[in-house]
């Protein structure tokens, strides 16, 4: 997290060495101090710094992926004549335990196809979500726990 | 030629945003219950207006215009999602059960921290 900071503080450097604070010009300084970051990552022990921002970034592909497949299956649920519906809510085994990745990810499967999380038990280990489909929970939680469940531990820890 | 591109990318923009935009609100009318209606209302919602700010940074280009508009899209992906589930808890909370479609209902007579 600190290499972080060393990298937004670089990006403020460049800006103002150039003189412009634009949104443009401060990326364009935190993608050149990437760059310097990435030269000298054997001395300051970035190693790591890279490989996460590589996972977080990944994380936030594969969420942008899911949200446009999930607003074209309720586009296409709700557009078909007749709407065959089993909607219900299924209990979610939480393997991550902290309240900020908890947090992440009941946001992220709000925002994938076909499930909203409702509620969170309060020993923070089950999470409620309520699918439009819920005929199959057992396929849902694998979905889950393979997909954002392990990015999150990947990116995070 | 290249405005012309730029023209025809924020248009398809803003015809896509509009069309889930459109599903968004035809989903509220035809959905059976809360729950599924937050569905419709969350994701296609969600889409519908974060297309329609993308057009406009598009169709700006200045980046000004450009950077707000995406901090909006970053707001609407951080703030529906919450309102979305504060609805359906609160729906949950003061006893509004799954329509009569509904298969399962494992979260019923479970300890959860809503007031009763």
């Amino acid at each position: 997290m600190s290499l972080f900071l060393v990298n937004v503080l670089l990006a403020l450097a460049w800006a103002a060495v150039t003189g412009s604070f634009t949104f443009l010009n401060l990326a364009f300084g935190f993608v050149l101090a990437m760059g310097t970051l990435s030269l000298i990552r054997e001395q300051v022990g970035s190693v790591g710094y890279f490989s996460r921002a590589r996972r977080v970034i990944s994380l936030f592909l594969l969420f942008i992926y899911e949200l446009i497949l999930s607003a074209w299956r309720v586009a296409t649920l709700v557009l078909s004549p007749r709407m065959d519906l089993k909607p219900g809510i299924f209990a979610y085994p939480l393997k991550v335990d902290r309240d900020f990745e908890i947090t992440l990810l009941a946001n992220l499967i709000t925002l994938t196809p076909g499930t909203l999380s409702v509620d969170v038990s309060s020993d923070r280990r089950t999470l409620y979500v309520h699918a439009i489909d819920a005929s199959n929970p057992e396929q849902t939680r694998r979905d889950i726990a393979e997909g954002f469940e392990r990015k999150i531990m990947e990116a995070f820890r | 030629m290249i405005d012309d591109f730029i023209t025809l990318l924020s248009a398809a923009f803003v015809l896509i945003g509009a069309f889930f935009a459109l599903v968004a609100s035809i989903g509220l009318l035809r959905l059976p219950d809360l729950y599924s209606r937050m569905h419709a209302a969350s994701k296609a919602g969600t889409m519908g207006s974060g297309l329609m700010l993308i057009a406009l940074a598009v169709h700006a280009a200045d980046s000004g215009v450009f950077a707000r508009a995406l901090a909006g899209v970053v707001f609407f992906l951080l703030t529906a999602p919450i309102s979305a589930h504060l609805l359906a808890k609160a729906a949950y909370a003061v006893g509004y059960r799954l329509g009569p479609s509904a298969v399962r209902d494992e979260m019923a007579g479970q300890d959860t921290e809503n007031p009763r």
